[in-house]
């Protein structure tokens, strides 16, 4: 092996300067080191490639698209699917009685003891007949219950005015907080781990000393912010495209219509939102050097995201909690769209929110990279907020 | 020519490195010696800009160093690390572009390394795919790929095995034959003795020797040497001047504060018995080393 090693030895030779015994160090034209953008750059490429080459990702992506797709699509026919017609026996009384019912078909029958003959072997779900005791002239017969899509119909509403025919169901308000909360929570929390395994495997690995020689931390954590905000927005995009297609397929004019709004102010919000996220999940990473550490640096971050998401699902109906929790930046993203679904929000308040937001997120990120600089070469035991915080410069 | 001024560094209290200056020349092989946390690898860290250095200067040829210049060291850390889920050249390439390379010439200088590296049939293998002595390869790859002009390595035989070793001599010998400074850090003290042009050494995080290993030597140790004849020399202990340190009958090592006295024994045992050999005895690093940093 060693009588080969002449033939085949490493050709480590710099190319040859005018002044060979200087270092030559000055002389660099060659190796430029890549500008700040150029470097941020190359780390969202490398970031954004290994997930699109991961299965796991990938297959979580498509599941994620086709399913809510799907849900969306068969949705419009879900009332449909769990009603169906009930037979019901009529005489000729009984049928004046029930013109005009859906959802019933009927069966004519002469007679009330043919009528029950039917009810009773189960022919027909009930007959109506005439009954001059009545007060309404006929008479639900069944066997143990009557379709209540029968009596409904036949009972006497009293007249019924809406001061506000297009006021806000509140199930669907909380079907909408839980939906947008949902989104944010899963996206937020899939990515800021996804985020977090990438800089923790650098600084398992080690090579975090290579590219901090190579490049800045501040590279290194903008551009993972930003591969993973990129990607969290591709794949919500693109699920929310297949929602709307969904919603096409199945003519669910609620998905096209009262929520646009909302979710036009949903989409800044969140992505403001998901890279203050984003910054916060690095950081914590930066200060574990193991994957098993990772949990106790990272649950307060997802405290931040949890408990907010709950206050406003369980608050969805209290307008004052509403409010404060608009202007909270962990809460707003979800608050907002709600409040403005729900017509309780002026104009500008959405704006301050977004501004609010916006504020906080540089600010974090300010924090997160004091952190991230401070603790990604720190190996052993894992660092504590309160000493990432405090601890001197790089 | 690097040449660290006056460097300081504390992590919180703990000053880790004191005022320490030293110069790693071009075209000179400098071994950086120390006992564990001695600093050796803080120092290094600060050459490279990972980390900062409190107070000092580190200076190229005079100028102040930049970040141009430190793109243009090849750096080993002690603890090796590259992607293990990704294919070698990719990361290879990666790393090479951070430092301005195009993607082609990138590819082109990895693909050629690895060929050299005896690893040229597997570049798209993911790096944990292979064995542990080709990682050390691509880890030696990856500090030259951006064809540096000087070089940083900490520990680059920590884990290599002989082959491996010899190996990794090569490449550094004929770096540091081009005129670049390399500066590497070792336990291995029989390997930095055999390879070095200047040594460092540090402890507490103080120079506590530097110079040229032959200088050293003659510095830093009471010259010694070995007389052998073919009876007991017991009566060695008995000249002024001289101090036994290592005796076994008929064989003694001795120290002698020069040449003519070390001749006065010579003479003696002439006359006394017939002599085998005489010679003088050159101090290994190790023994310097030890000797250096309890002193």
């Amino acid at each position: 092996m060693s009588t080969q090693q002449d033939s085949n030895s490493v050709d480590t030779r710099p190319p040859a300067t005018n002044a060979p015994r200087k270092s030559g160090l000055a002389t660099t034209a060659q190796t430029q080191r890549a500008s700040f953008t150029t470097a941020i750059g190359l780390v969202i490429e490398r970031e954004v490639m290994v997930r699109l080459k991961s299965k796991a990702f990938m297959v979580s992506t498509l599941l994620s698209i086709v399913l809510f797709g799907a849900l969306v699509a068969v949705s419009g026919s879900l009332p449909t699917l769990f009603s169906s017609t009930d037979k019901v026996a009529v005489t000729s009384a009984g049928a004046q009685a029930v013109e005009g019912i859906d959802g019933i078909e009927l069966v004519s029958v002469d007679s009330t003891d043919e009528a029950k003959t039917l009810v009773t072997s189960e022919e027909v779900a009930a007959a109506v007949v005439e009954d001059p005791a009545s007060p309404v002239g006929v008479t639900v017969i069944a066997e143990r219950s009557a379709p209540e899509s029968l009596t409904g119909a036949l009972s006497q509403v009293p007249t019924v005015e809406l001061l506000d025919p297009h006021a806000p169901d509140p199930g669907l308000t909380y079907l909408i907080g839980l939906g947008l909360g949902l989104v944010f929570f899963m996206s937020a929390v899939t990515f800021g781990t996804t985020i977090a395994s990438s800089v923790v495997e650098e600084k398992q690995s080690r090579i975090v000393e290579i590219l901090l020689a190579s490049t800045s931390a501040k590279v290194l954590m903008f551009g993972k912010v930003l591969a993973c905000s990129i990607l969290a927005f591709a794949q919500i995009g693109l699920t929310a495209l297949s929602v709307l297609i969904g919603a096409a397929i199945s003519g669910n004019d609620l998905v096209l219509g009262k929520v646009t709004e909302p979710i036009a102010w949903f989409i800044p919000l969140f992505i403001v939102g998901f890279v203050m996220i984003a910054s916060l999940y690095a950081a914590a990473a930066s200060m574990v050097s193991r994957t098993e550490d990772l949990g106790s640096t990272s649950s307060p971050i997802m405290m931040l995201i949890f408990l907010p998401y709950m206050a406003v699902i369980l608050f969805s109906s209290n307008e004052t909690v509403m409010a404060v929790m608009s202007y909270i930046p962990f809460s707003a993203a979800v608050a907002v769209p709600m409040r403005v679904f729900l017509g309780t929000i002026e104009w500008w308040e959405p704006l301050v929110s977004l501004l609010i937001l916006a504020i906080t997120t540089i600010l974090a990120l300010l924090l997160a990279t004091r952190i991230f600089e401070r603790s990604i070469l720190q190996s052993g035991p894992k660092v504590s907020w309160r000493q990432a915080l405090t601890r001197s410069k790089k | 020519m690097i040449t660290l001024d006056s460097i300081s560094r504390s992590f919180g209290d703990k000053q880790v490195l004191h005022d320490l200056s030293f110069s790693i020349g071009s075209g000179r092989m400098t071994g950086f010696v120390g006992s564990n946390g001695s600093g050796k690898t803080t120092t290094m860290r600060i050459i490279l800009g990972v980390l900062a250095a409190d107070s000092g200067r580190i200076t190229v040829d005079g100028e102040t160093i930049t970040a141009a210049h430190r793109s243009a060291i090849g750096y080993m850390p002690e603890e090796r690390g590259l992607y293990p889920k990704m294919p070698i050249i990719d990361q290879l390439i990666y790393l090479a572009r951070f430092h301005g390379l195009s993607r082609h010439s990138a590819r082109r200088r990895g693909l050629e390394l690895l060929e050299q590296l005896d690893l040229g049939g597997r570049p798209s293998d993911n790096l944990e795919a292979v064995s542990l002595g080709n990682q050390q390869k691509v880890q030696i790859a990856a500090a030259l790929i951006h064809r540096p002009r000087a070089l940083v390595l900490d520990e680059p035989f920590s884990g290599l095995d002989p082959v491996a070793v010899e190996r990794t001599l090569e490449v550094l010998k004929d770096f540091a034959d081009t005129g670049a400074p390399v500066l590497f850090s070792s336990h291995q003290l029989d390997l930095v003795e055999r390879l070095v042009d200047d040594l460092v050494i540090i402890d507490g995080g103080r120079l506590v020797a530097g110079g040229t290993a032959d200088e050293l030597r003659r510095q830093r140790s009471t010259p010694e040497w070995i007389l052998q004849t073919d009876s007991d020399m017991g009566w060695v202990r008995e000249i002024p001047d001289i101090r036994v340190v290592e005796f076994d009958g008929n064989w003694v090592r001795f120290a002698a504060p020069n040449a003519d006295i070390a001749e006065t024994v010579l003479h003696q045992a002439i006359t006394v018995s017939s002599v085998k050999s005489f010679a003088p005895h050159t101090v290994a690093l190790n023994r310097l080393f030890q000797e250096v940093t309890q002193a």
